[in-house]
């Protein structure tokens, strides 16, 4: 039923399937419909125009009845189309499962002599077929089931693989059950539907495939007659009677479309990644849509989030990824960012460069400012302008987010000359230098590898060298040891902190890690449920965390060599972010939650040299 | 890469084989003997039985199929009685005609297809997508032969645009810009269907890659936009377009059939055609052995491109 519903919502595919449901009825009606015998001839009454007095779409060459033998060609077009679809499917199915559930040597047979026939452009084994059988409307029907075996036989034995090494097929071997009866019982009711659908998208196909044969007159012959040999027969006359062959042509079109609208429908509503819309098209920029002007530029930060919000809109739902976000980060100062997965934090990291994918992302309010100047809003040119080369990305898997088809010097030097008019000669040379840089042995060999052939630590470090290419007043790291072992990632750490030192780097650090904190950053911003919770010099924060949920993060943390100590896990979920709670988002979470903290909103409370905030009603520890 | 071309083509040989015997299986499937249907009324059973002599129709199936084979390898398909002369020649000429009509259409196909999916992919839900989806759904559900032969009526006979029919003009004709007047109308009918096929296919896979994080890297980068979808997108893209082309050509080559019926071009396709008709079996054998090996051959050339493109691919 939802299936059907699916069908229904996609107007396209509910029209091919009326179509398709208009020209069934039609043609299986035709025998009772008040039609003219569709071979009786009349040599007066040759090539009639459409809309001729008694014959409304007008006569043939011999001066049949255009009507009565379009319909009645569009009954044999069918039911030759189906029958083939119907034969290939009962046998290509029949092969497929053999060979899936028996496996091994079968197998291995079977598919290599499907594997052959696939090797064939489909018309040639057909040609083959009728040549050696001879022309006639029954040979081209088993031509083109013949050459549609291999399709089902292919498709089916996929899906009977997958099901034979199920537990209830084991179950029923174990029964004692034989494998005919298991063929039939167990898997045959798992497998019909592929088979249905198979037949669905091919059926189709196989109507144009024996109207084709029809044509070239290898199929149906005089009198009789379907859509295909009467083109056919049509064609001798087309430039006389042009009608003769547009009528069975347009209805040949007629119902191939509205079988692929049909077709195309039954795709989008099995296809998963249509309905949650995984197929969707990052566009080049963040969407915006600023509920506020921005606001006014306070401060002189090289780089200064002010108010960022950033949502998903997905269907009718809005997940409110990030809540009015406040952050500034100085020349070689390391900003840590740190909550859970979920917490905000990349997106708040990839709303400055408007890089969160958008649709679903929109950014609706805020500003984030470089040097002052307001990025929120500003063209897709000045942002390209400024990516990587003002401010630049390292990311979490460089398995992931290095091309994977490109070898790592072409992709260093394309950072380099999307702001540089540089020789290629000069961005190698460069692309040589910063390699070194990120402490990358023999340079030389491995700017022409390709990602793949590098290990999990080199690839990590080559993206730290493409965000470096342009000597970035900005890094913006988001989590990019996650993916490495410890010892690598205490390498990839200690290179990063050089580099801020030795450039005067200002990097932004996203983590869920505490232990990172610590080695890397001056400050440290706590994120949850898309707002600050808590702000500070890091020290401060690790040795007296305020607010209950950075507390709560910490004690998660294992300390080595500080004796048994308990490790908490934080109850509970952080709340969805499109039905935020009043009030404190943790407070659920939180032991010293009180009524009051699940009202109004709680404003992130500063101490007087504006160094530490904390979100909280009752901190941890007061802050003045 | 030489070592690589080399595996292939040696993991070619048994499908090679493999066609052999089908081919041989069906002919064989042939009802009646093939000397009654080559004397015809001469049919006595003195001649038939000579003509079977003759032919090595006496000898058991797989004598007779090793016997054919080695004739094939060396190059003899056998004698076409209706045409009286090898069949090789016959084949090789007429798939001449072929190639030129099937290779053009399949770079059209090829380059408007990729170009149309990419458009499309790019702009997802805007207007262009919109037309060039309306216009593929309308395009891969016209049949061949008559989109063919509406071109026919339209541009051929109502605006005289283009010849009707033939390879070239009967007086006068045989340089290149004949051959494209009469090639330009069958080219872009038999295109018309893998091109709508190809642009779907390259549509979903570009929209597959530019959803991956190494897309978001390079506009991370400041790459143009133009180069992020024509360079990292379509680059990614082209590794799942590559066997779509493979699998399109070989319904290019098999349209070809009905576009060469319509339009009188000179093609193995018409030549098959008119052997069946005639009930010319040795010259249908001949061709489609031809074909479906060049077919064969063409797609190990798909797989070298694909595996130039990935360097993933162990060679």
């Amino acid at each position: 039923m939802a299936f059907l519903k699916l069908l229904f919502r996609n107007k396209l595919a509910a029209a091919g399937l009326i179509i398709m449901g208009l020209v069934v009825v039609l043609a299986v009606l035709t025998p009772w419909l008040p039609l003219l015998d569709p071979d009786v001839t009349a040599t007066g009454d040759r090539f009639k125009p459409p809309f001729s007095a008694g014959h409304l779409l007008g006569t043939d060459h011999l001066g049949r009845d255009l009507l009565s033998r379009l319909m009645w060609g569009t009954r044999l077009s069918l039911m030759v189309g189906f029958a083939a679809a119907l034969i290939a499917a009962l046998l290509g199915s029949t092969v497929g499962i053999v060979a899936g559930y028996f496996g091994g040597r079968t197998d291995n047979i079977i598919m290599r002599a499907v594997d052959m026939l696939m090797a064939f452009p489909y018309i040639l084994l057909a040609l083959a077929i009728v040549a050696a059988l001879g022309p006639g409307l029954v040979n081209a029907l088993i031509a083109v089931a013949a050459v549609n075996i291999p399709f089902f036989a292919r498709n089916i034995r996929g899906v009977t693989v997958s099901l034979a090494r199920r537990e209830f097929i084991d179950a029923a071997k174990l029964a004692g059950m034989g494998h005919l009866r298991i063929i039939v019982f167990e898997l045959l009711p798992n497998v019909a539907p592929v088979i249905v659908i198979a037949m669905s998208t091919t059926v189709g196909w196989m109507i144009l495939e024996t109207a084709g044969l029809s044509f070239l007159g290898l199929g149906s012959q005089p009198p009789q007659a379907d859509l295909g040999s009467m083109l056919g027969e049509a064609r001798s006359a087309l430039i006389t009677s042009p009608h003769t062959s547009a009528v069975p042509g347009l209805m040949i079109f007629v119902i191939v479309m509205s079988i692929n609208l049909l077709g195309d429908g039954v795709r989008d509503a099995l296809d998963p990644r249509l309905r949650s819309g995984a197929l969707t098209r990052p566009r080049a920029v963040t969407q915006i849509d600023r509920q506020q002007p921005a606001p006014e530029a306070d401060g002189a930060s090289l780089l200064a989030l002010q108010d960022l919000s950033t949502e998903f809109r997905v269907a009718k739902r809005t997940y409110k990824a990030v809540r009015h976000v406040n952050l500034h980060v100085a020349p070689g100062e390391c900003l840590g960012v740190i909550g859970e997965s979920g917490s905000g934090k990349s997106v708040t990291a990839l709303s400055i460069m408007g890089l969160v994918a958008s649709p679903p992302g929109v950014i609706t309010g805020g500003a984030g400012r470089f040097e002052g100047q307001d990025l929120i809003g500003a063209s897709y040119e000045t942002l390209r302008a400024m990516r990587g080369d003002k401010v630049a990305y390292i990311f979490q898997d460089p398995l992931s987010t290095l091309h994977p088809l490109y070898r790592v010097g072409d992709q260093l030097c394309e950072a380099i000359r999307s702001h540089h008019k540089v020789t290629a000669r000069e961005a190698r040379t460069r692309a040589l230098e910063l390699l070194a840089a990120v402490r990358i042995p023999n340079p030389e060999s491995r700017i022409d590898n390709y990602p793949h052939e590098m290990s999990g630590g080199m690839r990590q470090r080559v993206s730290i060298a493409m965000a470096l290419a342009n000597d970035p007043e900005v890094i913006i790291a988001d989590e990019p040891t996650t993916a490495l072992d410890v010892t690598v990632q205490a390498q990839i750490l200690s290179l990063l902190n050089d580099l801020r030192r030795e450039r005067q780097l200002a990097i932004i650090f996203i983590t869920h890690d505490f232990g990172v904190v610590a080695q890397l950053c001056d400050r440290v911003a706590v994120m949850y449920a898309g707002q600050i919770v808590e702000e500070g010099p890091s020290q401060a924060i690790l040795d007296r965390p305020a607010h209950p949920y950075a507390k709560r993060l910490m004690a998660c943390v294992p300390d080595l060599g500080q004796g048994r100590r308990e490790l908490e896990a934080i109850p509970g979920l952080p709340p969805a972010v499109d039905r935020l709670p009043d009030g404190c988002a943790f407070a659920e979470r939180c032991n010293k939650a009180s009524q009051a903290c699940r009202v109004g909103s709680i404003e992130l409370v500063g101490t007087s040299d504006g160094r530490r905030a904390v979100r909280c009603l009752d901190p941890e520890e007061s802050l003045s | 890469m030489t070592s690589y071309i080399l595996k292939r083509l040696i993991a070619a040989v048994p499908v090679l084989l493999g066609i052999t015997v089908i081919v041989f299986l069906i002919m064989a499937m042939i009802p009646g003997d093939p000397a009654t249907a080559i004397l015809g009324s001469y049919a006595t059973p003195e001649n038939v039985a000579r003509i079977n002599r003759d032919l090595g129709l006496d000898k058991p199936l797989v004598v007779r199929y090793f016997i054919w084979l080695g004739n094939l390898v060396t190059g003899d398909l056998g004698r076409s009685f209706s045409l009286n002369r090898p069949v090789l020649d016959e084949v090789l000429e007429r798939f001449q005609a072929t190639l030129i009509l099937a290779g053009v259409s399949f770079v059209l196909c090829a380059i408007l297809g990729i170009l149309a999916g990419v458009v499309s992919a790019a702009r997802q839900y805007g207007l262009a997508d919109k037309l060039i989806t309306f216009v593929v759904l309308i395009g891969i559900s016209i049949p061949s032969f008559f989109l063919g032969m509406m071109m026919i009526l339209t541009f051929a006979v109502n605006l005289r645009w283009f010849p009707v029919s033939g390879m070239y003009a009967i007086y006068g004709g045989g340089d290149l810009p004949d051959l494209l007047r009469h090639l330009a109308m069958p080219a872009t009918a038999l295109s018309v269907v893998a091109t709508g096929v190809i642009a779907r296919m390259s549509r979903s896979a570009m929209l597959e890659v530019l959803r991956q994080d190494y897309i978001r890297t390079a506009r991370a980068k400041g790459v143009h936009e133009r180069k992020v979808i024509m360079g990292h997108a379509l680059r990614s893209a082209m590794v799942s377009i590559i066997p779509v082309l493979g699998i399109q050509a070989g319904f290019v080559l098999s349209g070809a059939v009905y576009v060469e019926i319509v339009f009188q071009w000179p093609g193995v396709g018409r030549m098959l055609v008119d052997a069946i008709l005639k009930r010319d079996i040795l010259l249908v054998q001949g061709g489609v052995v031809f074909v479906a090996a060049c077919y064969v051959l063409f797609n190990i050339c798909v797989d070298v491109a694909q595996s130039l493109l990935d360097p993933r691919i162990k060679t």
